[in-house]
């Protein structure tokens, strides 16, 4: 059992319910092959670091699951390859550090509002 | 006598040591670009352990961390003036 991580960016050129499909579709993707999907994360629509097609920004999501199989990986891969709307992905074991650091990261842990909003207030006075 | 070499005080030297060891942090976080900032310069490059003092382990675990999040385009490849 190996658990997996994978970011994706979808074209910011789909509307909002068309990406939460492709999202969805991918998710079905996983636990169809009995992979136990942990958690799915939408980040939204993030400006990024430079441009990919030619464009500027794009819709950022985070799957992460864990499965027996090797193969799936693979499989999911070729699956965002043949997606068009798929700008780009990142797929990365993880290990037990990692671990326990998404489990800390997805109870809000490492509270990124609050630092951000605080960040502002220091930014403003 | 302006070019002659000054002695160094060695009680100024402070000792480099590795933040991670220091702190306890075992797991780099590619998804947190703000904190990555710290590990490149301004043109995005990634500082070398001479500057930053991290020990090789974990030198090698923010590399990878920095070039799993260029290729997400959470940090630039190339940058002018990134700070």
């Amino acid at each position: 059992m190996k658990n997996y991580e994978t970011v994706f960016i979808l074209n910011p050129v789909l509307s909002e319910d068309q990406a939460k499909d492709t999202v969805e579709k991918f998710v079905k993707l996983l636990t169809s092959a009995k992979a136990e999907v942990i958690n799915v994360e939408k980040w939204g629509l993030k400006k990024m670091a430079y441009a990919i097609q030619n464009k500027s920004t794009g819709f950022y999501n985070l799957l992460e699951f864990t499965t027996d199989s090797s193969d799936l990986v693979s499989t999911l891969e070729t699956e965002f390859r043949r997606d068009e709307s798929v700008m780009r992905f990142l797929t990365t074991v993880l290990d037990k550090h990692a671990v326990i650091y998404n489990a800390r990261r997805r109870k809000g842990e490492f509270n990124r509002t609050k630092k951000q909003a605080t960040r502002k207030e220091e930014v403003a006075a | 006598m302006t070019l002659m070499n000054e002695p160094i005080k060695r009680a100024e030297i402070k000792p480099k040591y590795c933040r991670f060891k220091k702190n306890g942090i075992k797991y780099i976080d590619y998804k947190d670009p703000d904190f990555l900032l710290k590990f490149i310069n301004e043109q995005g490059k990634i500082l070398p352990r001479r500057l930053t003092g991290n020990s090789w382990k974990f030198q090698n675990k923010v590399a990878q961390a920095v070039k799993r999040a260029r290729h997400v385009a959470l940090l630039p490849y190339l940058a002018d003036s990134l700070k």
